[in-house]
């Protein structure tokens, strides 16, 4: 699998730590909503450095859609976030991985579970069950820190027939929300109304301790671990 | 030639020593699994080898422990790019483990509880290149990374060295696990960048 040259064509800030950027990038091509890809960073003096970032949005060859939140401390998601202009050029290579992925001609219920930035690769999912018209049934709960730390909202709070959104804060909530800040729980896993027995396939994206917690709390509700596909960012 | 991207200048962090292509240098511990961790009990863990011809030989948590035993100091690489510098773990080799094993069999699958499975060659595991491990850092290895017993195998890509394992089936020819069936790569040597099919 080869590396691309892709050109920064849009950039878009979409929270305090978070930002949308397009890419064009001729070759790529066929990429699946849940995938990911490597992007690499080459320095005057040929020093690299290479990460993985998902896809936010699928469907359109020769473009690569990423939402990347800054790592603190980081050495390309700082780049991508603050400095990488329209024009820039970087590399990619992919689109990556086979298992972490929604077929649109499945038709079984879907229950995302995100934390923080690990809705990247729901917003390909949503997008792309959206753009092609499909009906499998899809929930999504949502763990972020703050208000402010929510990315895309307006796009993910739009009605849209058999998708329904649930919010977690865990440090501050919105004026009025009807609980105080808190991590997330069985309740919020039980009350989309996908169980097990209906089928449900389950995706949870976030940091590893986020994903150790929502996996443990998914399994212990009865759905089989074979139906809980995982992506996990950080350490442990 | 790569296209030099404007504005990089890159951290540059000083490795200890030389690390393979593409790959960073953490100290963090970063977590792949393709699915929740299993709850695995040692009261009922079992490690089994089984031959090309079915006969199978197991041992017990005690009986694990109850072996010679190796403490390994190695570096480790992750196909999604970090590297681990100096960890050290605790576990049994696997040339202990299939020292009485009678087999021609130049492969292996390496099942795990939970399911997962990864393919190496058998040669890959003996002379010293892998083990059974239990501790990671002095300390009983923890579910999240792989605990009770995963395999360690690490001159490969980290994905090769299956976490929660189980099992380990000799197989007279080669077969896909479940990341090399799902886009990466049969092999996995990090110095080649072996990464993906």
């Amino acid at each position: 699998m080869s590396w691309h040259v892709a050109t920064v064509v849009g950039a878009r800030p979409l929270t305090r730590t978070a930002r949308a950027l397009t890419l064009a990038v001729p070759g790529f091509v066929g990429a699946l909503p849940g995938q990911h890809v490597d992007v690499r960073l080459t320095a005057p003096d040929g020093y690299q450095a290479t990460r993985a970032y998902s896809l936010a949005e699928t469907g359109h060859d020769e473009r690569v859609d990423l939402v990347v939140d800054e790592v603190p401390d980081g050495e390309v998601s700082p780049y991508l976030v603050r400095d990488a202009r329209p024009g820039d050029q970087l590399e990619v290579r992919g689109p990556l991985g086979g298992y972490f992925v929604w077929h649109d001609a499945d038709t079984a219920p879907v229950l995302l579970v995100a934390g923080g930035s690990g809705v990247v690769p729901f917003l390909a999912m949503l997008r792309a069950r959206r753009s092609t018209g499909r009906r499998a049934p899809f929930r999504l709960v949502c763990s972020v820190r703050t208000p402010a730390d929510v990315i895309e909202r307006g796009e993910v709070d739009t009605p849209d027939r058999g998708f329904d959104v649930r919010w977690v804060f865990t440090r501050e909530a919105p004026a009025g929300w009807p609980t105080p800040p808190r991590r997330i729980t069985t309740d919020d896993l039980v009350a989309p109304g996908f169980g097990p027995d209906d089928g449900t396939d389950v995706f949870v994206c976030g940091p590893t301790g986020f994903v150790e917690a929502a996996a443990g709390l998914l399994t212990g509700l009865g759905h089989p671990p074979d139906r809980v596909r995982t992506e996990r960012f950080g350490g442990a | 030639m790569a296209v030099v991207t404007r504005g990089f200048g890159g951290r540059r962090p000083e490795p200890e020593h030389e690390v393979p292509p593409g790959q960073f240098v953490t100290d963090d511990f970063p977590v792949l699994s393709a699915g929740p961790t299993p709850d695995v009990d040692v009261s009922r863990w079992e490690l089994t080898v089984r031959t090309e011809t079915g006969e199978g030989v197991s041992w017990t948590w005690e009986q694990l422990l109850a072996l010679p035993a190796e403490d390994v100091v190695t570096d480790i690489h992750c196909v999604t790019h970090w590297t681990k510098l100096g960890t050290t773990w605790r576990g049994v080799s696997l040339d202990t483990l299939l020292a009485d094993v009678e087999t021609s069999a130049e492969f292996v699958m390496a099942r795990s509880y939970g399911g997962y499975t990864t393919n190496l060659p058998l040669q890959d595991l003996l002379d010293g290149q892998a083990w059974v491990a239990y501790e990671f850092e002095g300390e009983p290895l923890e579910p999240v990374h792989g605990g009770p017993a995963r395999l360690l195998v690490p001159h490969l890509y980290f994905w090769k060295s299956a976490k929660w394992l189980r099992g380990l089936d000799l197989m007279d020819d080669d077969d896909l696990g479940f990341w090399e069936q799902n886009g990466y790569h049969a092999y996995g040597d990090p110095w080649l960048e072996q990464r993906y099919a």
